[in-house]
């Protein structure tokens, strides 16, 4: 049922190997560049659904292949780096990663930030209504029930949650968040958006100390699930 | 006092310079008097000139040494991290590369029919990820005593990063507790670096107390720095050995194997960095409590009513 396409660049040939069992696998249709410049012409010439990239590649930098990349491919970029460095995954995102991972990473992640990705990016339009475990989200509505019981937010609070249900399973930068729900003048103010997570997961989360809903990628932003 | 340092010479040739002028070129020729009101005017002139400009060059020189040293020293940064990624690469890769294969192994069609052994592959994936563990301290180790930390403040919420930090931790038989303070501000801190050092501190807690032992981690605000304690009931240090656990590949003579001796001295200098202390104690009821100090802005934002 996949049959998605796959571009995975990255200069070592064992990744690109086993990914590409890993990945077909799971029915979707893999190939591979083993440079940025390779990638490049690859990803022009095939056009494929998603690309994987690897930050540290020997020919060009990942941020600027991104950068090239970004001027023309509208479909989802998932970063893969060796680098647990959040600037770097932090800037990479900004430039218009859709996701990252760093290596070494389980394959179980990697599929569901796929997944994630290609749903985000087919625009199948998101249902109204969204079920997450024990929550409902309905964006028209903007209603929120937890076990079926109603749950009050303010506007704000349902503006960001409502940012969260329509990118679930990508992980959304601070800065992102902060444009998205406050604006420009605000991307600095991450203390603000502490506050606002905190207020929601009391509300929305059955224990707010061990969130299952608003998961925080720390150093990087948030992913909902 | 550098600065005066710096200056004495330069003043002292120009005004030097401004005696020569004198001696040789204002007559009376080489005689320090100077009869001429003229004269008085052109040497006091030249004087001014000269001490204007050598104070100025003095500064333009220093300015340029700092600027050559930062240039060096960053330099020196590019050089070491471009050292450690590759290095970071190297070690990665390969351990990316079992995973992966430990992770298509098991989703092979050999392993429902059975005929893979899981316990085999259980096994490698347990070895690739302690070492993986071991390969993220020793990077952790050389990014510290390359002495190039930059730590980076920014507003965290604590709790949240004890939980996510607890969440992540690798499977342990141990019952972890933590209880929030209600009142905890928002701190200012490097979220990476603490997050590091609570890992490394919950690690050593699992893997030095027997099982079904319990861990508590307690969060204390008080007035400009945050404590953390992380207290287990396992059988504690023996009181001599406190300071020691804290030394660069020390381990307890009766500790078995498994461990570098890193971790908590990764986690001493992760504290440092972050201007904090940490210290070792036995608890009066048995076991050991590790208590980190780390001064730390903080903001009661999160107290305030919203909309």
């Amino acid at each position: 049922m996949n049959k998605a396409s796959i571009l995975v660049i990255d200069d070592e040939q064992q990744i690109l190997k086993l990914l590409k069992i890993n990945l077909e696998n799971q029915d979707y249709r893999v190939i591979t560049a083993e440079s940025a410049r390779l990638g490049l012409m690859m990803a022009e010439n095939h056009a494929p659904d998603l690309i994987l990239l690897d930050l540290g590649l020997p020919d060009l930098d990942g941020h600027q292949v991104l950068r090239e990349l970004k001027k023309w491919y509208q479909k989802p970029v998932i970063i893969l780096s060796v680098i647990n460095q959040e600037e770097d995954i932090v800037s990479a995102l900004d430039h218009g990663a859709t996701d990252y991972l760093t290596k070494p990473f389980r394959t179980s992640e990697l599929l569901a930030r796929i997944r994630a990705a290609l749903r985000h990016n087919n625009k199948i339009a998101i249902p109204d209504c969204n079920r997450f475990g024990d929550l409902e989200v309905c964006l028209e509505a903007r209603t929120v029930h937890r076990n079926d019981l109603p749950i009050k937010l303010t506007h704000t609070e349902f503006n960001l949650l409502g940012l969260f249900v329509r990118n679930h399973g990508r992980v959304l930068t601070h800065q992102y968040i902060l444009r998205e729900i406050w604006g420009l003048n605000a991307q600095n103010e991450t203390q603000y958006l502490r506050v606002f997570v905190g207020t929601l997961r009391k509300k929305i989360e059955n224990n707010p100390n061990e969130p299952n809903h608003i998961i925080t990628e720390n150093g990087v932003g948030y992913r909902f699930q | 006092m550098a600065i005066l340092f710096d200056i004495i010479p330069v003043l002292l040739s120009s005004i030097l310079s401004g005696v020569f002028l004198n001696f040789l070129f204002i007559p009376p020729y080489y005689t320090l008097h100077i009869e001429n009101s003229n004269d008085i005017l052109l040497f006091s002139m030249y004087l001014a000139v000269a001490l204007v400009s050598s104070v100025l060059t003095a500064k333009i020189r220093r300015e340029e040494r700092k600027s050559r040293l930062k240039e060096e020293q960053e330099k020196s940064i590019k050089l070491y991290n471009t050292l450690l990624n590759s290095l970071s690469h190297e070690l990665r890769t390969p351990l990316s590369a079992i995973m992966a294969s430990v992770d298509g192994l098991r989703d092979a069609k050999g392993f429902a029919a059975g005929t893979i052994d899981a316990d085999l592959i259980d096994q490698i994936d347990i070895a690739s990820q302690r070492l993986n563990r071991q390969v993220e301290n020793l990077l952790n180790m050389s990014r510290l005593e390359s002495g190039l930390l930059r730590p980076k403040a920014e507003w965290t919420d604590i709790s949240d990063l004890i939980f996510s930090t607890i969440r992540k931790l690798p499977e342990h038989r141990q019952m972890i507790r933590f209880h929030p303070t209600v009142d905890l501000p928002l701190c200012k801190t490097d979220s990476g670096i603490l997050e590091q050092i609570l890992q490394n501190l919950l690690i050593n807690a699992i893997t030095h107390t027997p099982q079904h032992c319990e861990i508590e981690v307690r969060c204390i605000w008080d007035k400009d720095r945050l404590s953390i304690l992380v207290e287990d009931n396992g059988p504690g240090v023996p009181e001599n050995q406190l300071n020691e656990i804290f030394k660069k590949f020390y381990k307890l003579p009766q500790t078995g194997s498994g461990g570098t001796g890193l971790g908590l001295s990764i986690v001493k200098a992760y504290t440092e960095a972050l201007h904090g202390e940490v210290i070792a104690e036995n608890r009066k009821e048995g076991g050991l409590r590790i208590c980190l100090y780390v001064p730390m802005e903080a903001t009661y934002l999160n107290q305030l009513n919203h909309e």
